[in-house]
């Protein structure tokens, strides 16, 4: 078994309201940034997962955010996987 | 025999003790259903109350949605026994799929602590069975995340099949069609954002949620009585 480091982004499916990347995105002006757009907020989850390679430990990890980690319902999520550097 | 009510309670909960309390001056009996046992203890109705179940870590209602409890509140509700969520119990009963749909921050990013007009949208459901359809509560709110969302599909069956069950008068929070509280297909399930344990009472401002608490005990006589 090998240590894999997760990386869940969790952000809001497409059509459903972001009510804090609007408030962000409207405030910004204010600071002088005119010329931004289309700003969202979501949510990054990381996790160290034993496994037997990274594919078995993105499937696993992919499970968890349609179980838990992510509400599909409002949610998207993308997983990222990579080795950990064995303890020196 | 009066109906027997479980009030479900989480770590986080807050707001048990105000439902146990209006079930009780209506002449229900009330009782706590702690999240870690898994049963709900042949009860005849669920209130699943608000507040911030397991600290609302994640997303409202995510974790509590794991509890033992729900397993059992799952079990009762599909055979038929009737379950309101309350605020934060609207918000787990979403997470745990016995309601569709999700409902995520107030579209202008406040809390909202304010007492809000009604309309009753459908009189049979286990929560407004002794309502008339056009009724107007005063009944307060009290939520960051009350915006009830949904895909096209879910809100036309909604619709079609008669599920919204209240609608707010002035949309305070962004919510889907004015939506305030849905219920399942079967009926018997019934989700909503305002409190109606805090309008049993003229003392508390508004006595408007009796009639909501009124017709849940009743469903609950009806069940008790089988």
């Amino acid at each position: 078994m090998t240590s894999f480091s997760a990386r869940v982004e969790v952000s809001h499916r497409p059509g459903i309201a972001d009510p804090a990347g609007a408030t962000v995105e409207r405030a910004l002006p204010a600071l002088g940034y005119t010329n931004v757009t289309q700003v969202h907020i979501g949510k990054v989850i990381t996790l160290v997962v034993e496994a037997a390679d990274a594919e078995a430990a993105r499937a696993q990890v992919e499970e968890m955010c349609e179980r838990l980690l992510a509400n599909p319902v409002i949610e998207s999520y993308e997983v990222s996987v990579s080795a950990l550097e064995p303890a020196p | 025999m009066s109906a027997r009510v479980g009030v479900v309670q989480f770590p986080g909960t807050n707001c048990e003790l105000d439902v146990m309390w209006a079930i009780e001056q209506l002449g229900g009996e009330a009782e706590l259903c702690w999240h870690a046992d898994a049963t709900v203890n042949g009860v005849d109705a669920v209130v699943v109350p608000g507040g911030f179940a397991h600290g609302d870590y994640l997303r409202t209602g995510a974790l509590a949605r794991f509890s033992p409890v729900m397993t059992a509140v799952r079990e009762f509700a599909a055979a038929g026994g009737p379950v309101v969520g309350i605020c934060n119990g609207f918000q787990v009963l979403t997470e745990a799929q016995l309601l569709p749909g999700a409902l995520q921050k107030n579209a202008g990013l406040k809390f909202l602590c304010e007492t809000v007009d009604l309309r009753v949208e459908t009189a049979s459901t286990v929560l407004t069975n002794a309502c008339e359809v056009g009724d107007v509560l005063r009944v307060p709110i009290n939520h960051f995340e009350g915006n009830y969302v949904c895909d096209a599909d879910t809100l036309d069956a909604l619709r079609a099949e008669d599920r919204i069950v209240v609608r707010y008068v002035e949309n305070p929070n962004g919510s889907l069609d004015d939506i305030a509280g849905i219920c399942n297909e079967d009926r018997n399930v019934v989700g909503l954002m305002p409190h109606p344990e805090r309008a049993s009472d003229v003392m508390l401002g508004s006595s408007d949620g009796v009639v909501l608490l009124r017709s849940l005990l009743a469903a609950a006589g009806a069940r008790a009585a089988v």
